[in-house]
């Protein structure tokens, strides 16, 4: 990988934050690594910042012809309620039933 | 209160929600509806399975753009979705398909009429289309929440102002118009009860003069336009005392307690929450063409400020008879209905106002639902003024029509309701009234003027309502001045 500036991209708190807003619990130790592998990445992608893209529209979706896409205001059949909770890891009859939030 | 005289100016912007009443859900085809069994409404599109893919609603699309049309904002000719990303059990997908950058309009606003009749403007930063979330319901006794995700995946319309309110009652007004327009183009039902219209309040404080904005509070749980105001007005006051004591605003989320009557300090999170808004690659971009636009321009109805003008012209009706009828789009229309059958702006008025409107709450139902039909009240109306039926018994046969859908003119016949307009006939109950009555007879020979209201009355009753009361009145006169 072109990594060769070595201003990090990615700093040890970026990593710390986007773990905590991932909901993942990071050891000390690993922050290195992921930072190292992130840095990496993201100066991977930074090559585009190379390409001149004046005159050139932002682009909002891959699929760059492709617009408009809808469907008509009709009813479909729903699931089942039996069939909507089964894979759930916790459910009684009737709803999806979650750790207390408030 | 924040009085004139306060050395504090209020800056209050509103956000409000409004579920669009579409027959299905914004992205799938999922019944878009309140008070089903919990999770019942759901498919692997709103439930987020993987591999589902959403699909724009049209009909949600497009009545979007009624609503930003109807609020003068500019519709957009590139439109996006995005993700909003955030972990909450209300949302299974744990990211919201909502619109950052491009969302359908931006740059509207509202007049919204002030205390003194002058009215002001106010802004419409943009409005937005995204999908609602679930519902979670906390009980107490357990250590867990229940999730009903029948909610999520509604069509709402989120609407943005601009901190141009000055004031909760402003604010309150901005709130009637702006649920008045939305339910005049009859896209929402915007039932706060219900939630299909919800509100957060902003509200800062700043020195009087001051160009710099305050620190703000955001108020949450506000469950109707009362509670928008009281909750402001609460805010306004605890903002003020602390300012004024040289304390400062901290930022932060307030929950309304409405039994209280005080906001309380929502546990502020650590740091603002970071969405990491992206395009959402499900759903590709959509291009708003001018004639789209311009096809539903033409198509809006009439809007409530027009109608308001155009009835004032046209039908020269008082501003407070006016408010009533226009007040809901059906009895605007169904008045002009009755209007053109018997051209009588005044009294069919008065009839709306009156009789139809009671029937209305007795039978807790819309114009709709009550079954009278324009042309059998119009009827009724020249029948009465037309001296066929008393006033009195034109509202028997209104009733009578209600409750039995039968004809206006046959149920005159049956009940022989037809008034007595006959001097021959009327001749025998007058002199029997002023023959039984001979007290008030005299009364009013001896200058009582006020004795013949009531033996107009007794011939009322002696004729069972079917006496025209004039003529009634008439006779009475000539007949006890005669003597």
């Amino acid at each position: 990988m072109g990594n060769k500036t070595k201003k990090k991209i990615i700093t040890a708190e970026d990593v710390r934050y986007v773990a905590k807003l991932s909901r993942l619990s990071l050891d000390e130790d690993k922050i290195g690594k992921f930072q190292e592998q992130l840095d990496g990445i993201l100066g991977y992608i930074a090559q585009l910042d190379e390409v001149n893209t004046d005159g050139v529209l932002p682009t909002t979706h891959v699929l760059s012809s492709m617009k408009n896409v809808f469907r008509e205001d009709e009813l479909r059949e729903s699931l089942t309620t039996e069939a909507a909770l089964k894979n759930a890891p916790e459910a009684d009859e009737h709803f999806f039933k979650v750790p207390k939030i408030i | 209160m924040n009085t004139k005289k306060s050395k504090y100016e209020t800056v209050v912007g509103l956000e409000v929600h409004v579920q669009l009443s579409t027959k299905t859900k914004i992205f799938c085809g999922c019944a878009n509806g309140f008070g089903a069994d919990p999770n019942t409404q759901v498919c692997p599109v709103c439930l987020g399975q993987p591999g589902s893919l959403p699909v724009l609603n049209r009909t949600a699309f497009e009545s979007s753009i009624k609503v930003a049309l109807a609020i003068n904002c500019d519709v957009q000719e590139i439109v996006k979705f995005d993700r909003k990303n955030y972990y909450y059990p209300d949302l299974p997908k744990n990211y919201q398909i909502s619109q950052f950058d491009m969302p359908i309009a931006y740059d509207g606003h509202l007049t919204v009429p002030g205390e003194d009749g002058s009215s002001r403007d106010i802004g419409i930063t943009r409005a937005h289309l995204e999908e609602d979330a679930g519902k979670l319901i906390h009980d107490e006794k357990k250590p867990f929440s229940y999730v009903d995700l029948n909610r999520t995946g509604t069509p709402l319309l989120e609407i943005v102002s601009e901190p141009d309110i000055q004031s909760p009652g402003e604010a309150y007004q901005y709130l009637v118009i702006l649920k008045h327009i939305i339910k005049y183009l009859d896209v929402s039902d915007c039932n706060m009860e219900e939630g299909s219209l919800r509100c957060d309040a902003n509200i800062s404080l700043r020195k009087r003069g001051d160009k710099e904005l305050g620190s703000k509070v955001e108020i949450k749980n506000l469950n109707s336009f009362k509670a928008v105001r009281d909750a402001l007005l609460y805010e306004e006051e605890r903002q003020e005392d602390i300012l004024s004591e040289g304390g400062r605003i901290e930022q932060e989320t307030r929950l309304w307690d409405e039994k209280r009557g005080i906001t309380s300090s929502m546990r502020s999170k650590e740091g603002a929450q970071d969405y990491r808004y992206f395009p959402d690659p499900d759903l590709v971009p959509f291009e708003v063409r001018s004639g789209l636009v311009e096809t539903i321009r033409e198509n809006l109805p009439e809007l409530p400020v027009k109608k308001i003008e155009r009835f004032a012209e046209q039908y020269k009706l008082d501003k407070k008879d006016i408010e009533v009828l226009v007040s809901e789009r059906p009895i605007a229309d169904f008045f002009e209905k009755v209007n053109t059958e018997c051209n009588n702006p005044k009294v069919v008025s008065n009839w709306i106002q009156g009789e139809v409107m009671m029937h209305l709450k007795d039978k807790a139902t819309n114009i709709e639902g009550l079954g009278l039909s324009a042309k059998a009240l119009a009827v009724i109306i020249k029948l009465a003024s037309g001296g066929t039926i008393s006033g009195l018994a034109a509202k028997d046969v209104l009733n009578t029509h209600i409750d039995t859908g039968d004809d206006p003119e046959v149920i005159i016949k049956e009940q022989g309701l037809e008034q007595v307009s006959d001097e021959g006939e009327l001749d025998v109950i007058v002199n029997k009234v002023i023959e039984v009555n001979e007290k008030s007879a005299n009364d009013y020979r001896n200058g009582k003027v006020n004795a013949l209201g009531f033996l107009v009355g007794q011939v009322m009753r002696e004729s069972r309502g079917k006496a025209n009361p004039k003529l009634a009145g008439d006779m009475l006169k000539k007949k006890l001045e005669r003597k």
